[in-house]
């Protein structure tokens, strides 16, 4: 009983005197705006809307990021380009509505919503914070380089006919009696 | 009942059903996709594998097919068997193997029942590693969408399309894994119900075109019940709306009418709601032009249709409250009919013989049960579709009746059409011209219409001498009458659309001497032609039809008109009713603007079946609810709002009303949901829980959110708010449950497979059938006296319709005007397939369609979207052949059976 | 007018001294705490963050003081006038120099400690008048926690009046002279500090107002001065928390004479107010229940034991 009254105590002098040498450490404060830190190429910051590697739209339209979004800060519309194409006729994200979590980037499967480091997106006006198509899209591929949803899909656009896809066969002759 | 295990729980079922049905009727998860609850059970995809086991002592078990095994007492079955799910994951990741990655692009993805089967039975990655078959795709119309990559060889299409709905364009082509399924060439599917292949199709093969040029996901359509408009069927659908547009319908499961599949006039015939020319603001006639009245001016404006002069017009395409609050305005002797007078005098023959106990009028489903059906002079594929798609059902009956026979339990689908081969209950197709329905009738006999009306007389003296004589020496009189007497539930088919009352007496006297010969109550189908016909006519007294109303105006009894959502050119021929438009002063309320709001003082805007809660009485007498789905942001209003209370109006109040005071509306109010029978009392919401974009589809007009509105009328809310239908289903919008996106998930909301939605209304059958009646002696009008050619009425699902034909998907299939004509008459007239021919000399202008069955002497004519002045047309017609005349979409598009060739 | 017990200049300087003081506290201890945290605290108003306070005070003057239209009026608006006042009051007594004080009392000790009891029913008033589920909580929290640990804090302090022989806390002071009394009382003086803490609850014994649990305790409903009222008066009731223990345990004003005694009093006490600030940084909040028991069945005892062998030693050597 004893033993723990006088460990307790002193445990919490302890503490106290911890907590007090702190004063003469160096202090972890960076000093934003003065100092600029380092972001990480992951981090969750601003959305755009990025382009495939042959600079097309990437997003199809497919309304998974505006289902995966928790603050339904995501609103768009399916179109179809001549090409067979999908794609948004609007997008439109609420920013000041969005909690960067990044879902929307988990659930894009065409990679074409990415989040990005920069987290400076402050307004005066809050209406500003609403942002159109035009104001997401950018002209590069962001973070992944390389994926180009329609040359997985089996989905036929100009430039692209039936089995000319990654892992396809020509199409099938109906007609044909060969096994 | 019979007690099986499953997963060592014991459950009671049926045992005439299959372990699949019923695995799925207890509530378990057991993944398929070529069984369909209606279609029965053929074993192809091999996906609903289970352990079965000998007896309790049996530890090995076998693997068996759930849906080709019977569920007889004592089985012992396992479905969460480690084996049974091995088997499953690599049926289905073989039913994967060269399926594309398309899941973002498809308009399935979300409700796919693939996505769910695949889920559910553990499959996630494609290990196989060669190439994916692939397929060219077809254009299939301005329905259906053709993405063949994505087919897994179920056949659920074929066997709707083929075996259920009779299409006969659409198969199953080559073999193994090259196996296709189109047409044998490009070109629109000709069935009436390709529409649902959207839906019977597991995955994204066949998907909906028009739905896809407006899409949505499913989870971001905002749904309500509701009933179909299109014809008076009354079918159950689900609309769903996003960003202030109808996007598209699909079925509404109901046990009594529709059951799991809609037409295609119902599935796309909305579009008229999103249509550009919607009247969106009150006007009124300023200078001989209408303007849109300013806002002070508006209650004086309509201020001056009241008083003891002013008559109502009422119509069958209004929902019951509407014409309702109109009686209640201009007064009972002052409302008057809104449909011709020759289907007034029909739809009050068929009110009468609706109350008469020696009948009943069938559902849907009871349509399905009648083994020998006679149908007197009606086209029902045009004018009730899915009546048809039923009959197709009732012939069957012959080859259900031969399996029992044989000791093959009902579901083995493939079985039972292979015993039955060709052999089919009989149906007789008494009409002017040759229908959709021919190639499954045994009897077909295709004459005038004074004709057929003196052979269904015949049919019915044949049946019992009491009946009024009649003779004819058609050949198979006696045998249609033996088919019905023999029968276990013989149905009479007839209609008021077929514009001769003499085929409806004729039919009655035929029912009736079945009824005096066989004992029993008879199934007497009576067709009208619009959604709230019957409704509206119960509502409206016999006297006041609509040729008394134009006489009260022509005679100066009365100087004002209410004109409730009614284009009366399509009512009574053009002369008079210009004429009496000229003398009277009209107040009209409409959706779009017709030939009838231009002529009006006073034009309001009313609301489309999915901006309003109202009801609607089908064809059987049978009333049913429909749910507002969406709001209409312009200044409409529903019709009887506008004709009651325009700012505090009720509609359960109104309801209530009606059903106290309306005679025959007793149980109107029945159909209410009471929310207190709701979970704590909150409202059901039209939203899915994953309804997205809540917070961003409006901040670009202003990124302060507004409220969501509040829908004080119904028990429904216009947002995410409130407990949503999960097992019960007492107000159902678009089925969900956990796992089940697609609209297979309706199989937990049901009492059991193919029986009444837990908690829910079919609908409640308004009149009480207490009087007896008589034989009625026919109405026949002189017949073919002069060279003219008879006239009998055609009707078209896409085009007849008023509504519907203002959709831009239908436009697309419409036809215009024609005139069908026999080899012969064609050849006397010197004309040729496709010419233009004048009506009557006047300006009616159709196209003449020849027909190789077609009686000589009798021509089919179908008016167009009202191209053609049908009630200017007598009994008989003169054609002459034009030469300049331009016509907007030809005859391309109608499909018939027998329709010359070029040149005959 | 000259600095002499009592005279209005004295009484004027004492009074603005420990207004500012307790102001000046939240910005000391919002910059100590960031210390002790690893961080900067505010250093962006003025040099090194020295006009914080004056950012802050225009905040606290010019936000809204809004009453809640559910709120008991009267008792809403007098609760927070009632500890400023009392707190104040209690520096009446609090000897600072040998000529600076307001009054010269032979009863200063229980003056104080009468004080602090007034204190638990401006908290009371303050969450009852509230009409508001957490208030209500914070506030029965507070007043079990005041009336409780006034019963050792009094206790405690009886040691050092035994050995002073005098209520007087000028007395008490110049009584140390031969030694600080921290020495014969040490267990008085841990009494009397956590006891201290806790009738100023300040944290960790902040449970009436615990922001994890109970938003923000009795004054949940309150804002603009009136919450200023309460947030001023707890830094103010720091200082005469840390100035009693100054005046009871070290010696008051007394030390060696390159100094004024003022100056002494002042880097004793500020001593105490850092340690304070420190004990924020440091220790975590007990439950409830925990510091109700620890009182009762801990503090208690041994106050009395302590009062008790006190006791026996003052008789046994006299």
């Amino acid at each position: 009983m004893v033993r723990l009254i006088v460990d307790t105590l002193l445990s919490q002098v302890r503490t106290l005197w911890l907590v007090f040498m702190k004063l003469f450490q160096k202090k972890d404060t960076v000093e934003y705006p003065d100092q600029q830190p380092y972001m990480f190429p992951r981090w969750r910051g601003r959305i755009i809307l990025s382009r495939d590697p042959d600079g097309e739209e990437r997003c199809v339209a497919c309304n998974l990021c505006a289902v995966a979004c928790p603050v339904d800060c995501i609103a768009l519309q399916k179109g179809e380009m001549e090409d067979g194409r999908w794609y948004p006729e609007f997008f439109r994200i609420n920013f000041s509505r969005c909690i960067m979590c990044g879902f929307c980037e988990e659930a894009c499967p065409t990679n074409a919503i990415q989040l990005t480091p920069d987290f400076e997106m402050a307004e005066y006006v809050r209406q500003d914070m609403v942002w159109e198509k035009e104001d997401l899209l950018i002209n590069g591929t962001g973070k992944y380089h390389d994926y180009n949803f329609y040359r997985v899909a089996g989905k036929k656009i100009e430039g692209k006919d039936k089995g000319e896809a990654l892992n396809e066969a020509a199409p099938v002759d109906v007609r044909s009696l060969l096994p | 009942m019979a007690k099986i295990v499953i997963d060592g729980i014991e459950y009671e079922v049926n045992p005439n059903n299959n372990l699949l049905q019923e695995c799925l009727s207890q509530g378990l998860d057991l993944p398929y996709f070529c069984w369909h609850p209606c279609m029965g059970s053929v074993g192809a995809c091999r996906q609903c594998a289970v352990k079965q086991y000998r007896d309790t002592e049996d530890k090995e078990g076998m693997l068996v097919m759930a849906c080709m095994t019977p569920a007889s007492e004592g089985s012992i079955i396992s479905v969460e068997d480690p084996q049974a799910k091995d088997m499953r994951e690599r049926v289905i990741e073989s039913l994967m193997i060269s399926h594309p990655h398309d899941c973002p692009v498809c308009e399935e993805g979300g409700e796919c029942h693939l996505q769910d089967m695949t889920l559910m039975s553990g499959h996630n990655y494609r290990r196989y590693d060669k190439k994916k078959v692939t397929h060219r795709n077809q254009y299939l119309g301005p329905f259906i969408n053709h993405e063949m990559n994505r087919c897994i060889t179920c056949y659920r299409c074929v066997r709707f399309y083929d075996d259920y709905a009779g299409g006969t364009d659409l198969s199953a082509q080559a073999s193994h894994h090259h196996t296709y399924f189109g047409r044998h060439e490009e070109g629109v599917l000709e069935s009436e119900f390709s529409g649902n292949l959207v839906e019977v199709c597991p995955t994204g093969v066949f998907t909906d075109k028009a739905f896809s040029s407006n899409y949505a996901r499913k989870w971001d359509l905002q749904t309500a019940p509701s009933v179909c408009t299109g014809c008076a069927i009354g079918c159950n659908t689900t609309p769903g709306e996003r960003y202030g547009s109808l996007r598209r319908i699909v079925n509404r499961y109901n046990s009594e009418i529709n059951g799991y599949f809609i037409c295609d006039r119902g599935r796309f015939g909305f579009d008229y709601v999103n249509s550009e020319e919607r009247i969106e603001a009150p006007l009124a006639r300023k200078e001989g032009q209408l303007a849109v009245v300013p806002k002070g001016q508006l209650q004086s404006a309509i201020d001056t249709f009241q008083g003891s002069d002013v008559i109502g017009i009422a119509s069958p395409r209004a929902s019951n409250e509407s014409n309702f609050a109109l009686r209640c305005l201009v007064g009972d002797e002052n409302f008057y009919s809104g449909i011709s007078d020759a289907e007034h005098e029909a739809t009050q023959l068929i009110l009468s013989l609706a109350k008469d106990s020696a009948f009943n009028a069938p559902s849907v489903r009871q349509i399905e049960l009648a083994d020998a059906v006679i149908i007197v002079g009606e086209d029902v594929t045009n004018v009730a579709p899915r009546i048809a798609l039923a009959l197709r059902q009732s012939v069957r009956n012959k080859a259900k009746e031969l399996a029992e026979g044989c000791n093959i339990p009902q579901w083995q689908d493939a079985a039972v059409r292979e015993l039955a081969q060709h052999d089919r209950s009989p149906l007789a197709i008494l009409s002017s011209y040759a229908t959709r329905l021919d190639d499954i009738a045994s009897d077909i006999v295709i004459d005038s219409p004074t004709e057929i009306a003196n052979i269904a007389s015949a049919v019915a003296n044949r049946i019992s001498g009491h009946a009024p004589a009649a003779s004819s020496d058609e050949a198979s009189v006696a045998q249609i009458a033996a088919q019905l007497i023999e029968a276990k539930r013989p149905l009479v088919i007839a209609g008021s659309t077929s514009g001769s009352v003499s085929q409806l007496q004729a039919a009655a006297n035929i029912a009736r001497a079945l009824n005096e010969k066989r004992g029993d109550v008879i199934d007497l189908c009576l067709l009208v032609s619009e959604v709230n016909t019957i409704g509206m006519s119960l509502l409206v007294n016999e006297r006041n039809s609509l040729g008394a109303a134009l006489e009260k105006i022509s005679n100066g009894q009365t100087k004002k008109a209410i004109v409730l959502e009614n284009d009366l050119y399509r009512r009574a021929a053009k002369q008079k009713i210009d004429e009496a438009f000229q003398k009277v002063e009209m107040l009209v309320i409409d959706q779009l603007p017709s030939a009838t709001t231009a002529k009006a003082s006073l034009v309001l805007p009313s609301t489309s079946f999915s901006e309003q809660e109202s009801t609607y009485v089908n064809y059987e007498g049978r009333a049913q609810l429909s749910f507002q789905v969406h709001r209409n942001h312009a200044a409409a209003l529903p019709a009887w709002r506008w004709l009651s209370d325009q700012q505090s109006g009720d509609i359960e109040s109104l309801i209530n009303r009606c059903a106290e005071e309306a005679k025959n509306f007793d149980k109107l109010d029945d159909l209410l949901p009471d929310l207190n029978q709701f979970v704590a009392g909150m409202k059901i919401p039209r939203q899915s829980h994953r309804y997205s974009g809540r917070t961003a589809m409006k901040a670009n007009l202003n990124v302060h959110e507004p409220k969501q509105p509040v829908d004080d009328q119904s028990v429904m809310s216009f947002s995410m708010e409130g407990i949503p239908a999960t097992k019960d289903s007492a107000v159902l919008g678009a089925a969900w449950s956990p796992a089940w996106n697609s609209n297979q998930s309706i199989s937990k909301f049901q009492e059991e497979i193919n029986g009444d939605l837990k908690q829910s209304h079919v609908g409640e059958l308004l009149i009480e059938r207490n009087e007896t009646g008589s034989y009625l002696s026919l109405d026949q009008r002189p017949n073919n006296l002069n060279e003219n050619l008879q006239v009998a009425v055609a009707y078209q699902i896409f085009g007849s319709d008023e509504l519907s034909a203002k959709s831009n998907t239908i436009q697309e299939r419409m036809t215009d005007a024609y005139v069908a004509l026999s080899p012969k008459d064609a050849k006397s007239l010197d004309l040729n397939q496709g010419d233009s021919v004048s009506l009557d000399g006047n300006g009616n202008i159709a196209i003449a369609c020849i027909r190789s069955k077609m009686k000589q002497g009798t021509v089919a004519v179908y008016c167009g979207d009202n191209d053609i002045d049908r009630h200017s047309l007598g009994t008989t017609i003169a054609l002459s052949k034009v030469t300049e005349a331009k016509m907007k979409r030809g005859i391309q598009g109608l499909i018939v059976s027998d329709l010359c060739e070029e040149g005959y | 007018m000259s600095l002499e017990i009592g005279s209005p200049l004295t009484v004027g300087l004492i009074l603005f001294a420990v207004i500012i003081t307790g102001a000046l506290l939240i910005t000391v201890e919002r910059r100590l705490l960031g210390f002790w945290q690893e961080r900067l605290g505010p250093n962006r108003v003025g040099w090194f963050g020295s006009l914080q306070v004056v950012a802050d005070m225009i905040k606290i003057f010019t936000k809204e003081d809004w009453i809640p239209p559910f709120a008991d009026r009267f008792s809403f608006v007098i609760a927070p006038g009632i500890i400023m006042s009392v707190v104040l009051l209690s520096f009446a007594v609090i000897p600072f120099a040998p000529n600076v004080g307001v009054i010269d009392s032979n009863i200063g000790v229980l003056f104080v400690l009468a004080m602090a009891s007034l204190g638990a029913y401006s908290v009371m008033l303050g969450g009852l008048s509230s009409d508001n589920k957490y208030a209500l909580l914070g506030s029965l929290r507070a007043a079990a926690q005041m009336v409780s640990y006034e019963v050792f804090m009094g206790i405690s302090l009886l040691g050092v009046v035994a050995l002073a022989g005098s209520f007087n806390l000028r007395e008490i002071v110049e009584a140390q002279s031969g030694g600080w009394y921290i020495i014969p009382q040490f267990i008085g003086f841990v009494i009397f500090l956590i006891a201290g803490v806790a009738e100023s609850h300040r944290l960790p014994f902040d449970i009436p107002e615990a922001e994890q649990e109970i938003c923000a305790g009795y004054h949940t409903e309150y804002s603009g001065m009136k919450f200023g009222m309460f947030f001023v008066a707890e830094y103010v009731g720091l200082v005469l928390i840390a100035s009693l223990i100054t005046v009871l345990f070290f010696g008051g004003w007394l030390g060696p004479t390159f100094l004024p005694p003022i100056i002494w009093f002042a880097i004793k006490a500020f001593g105490f107010i850092a340690f304070f600030i420190l004990m924020r940084a440091a220790v975590p909040r007990p439950r409830y229940d925990q510091l109700m028991t620890y009182g009762w069945l801990f503090l208690l005892p041994l106050s009395l034991v302590n009062l008790l062998v006190t006791g026996v030693i003052i008789l046994s050597t006299q």
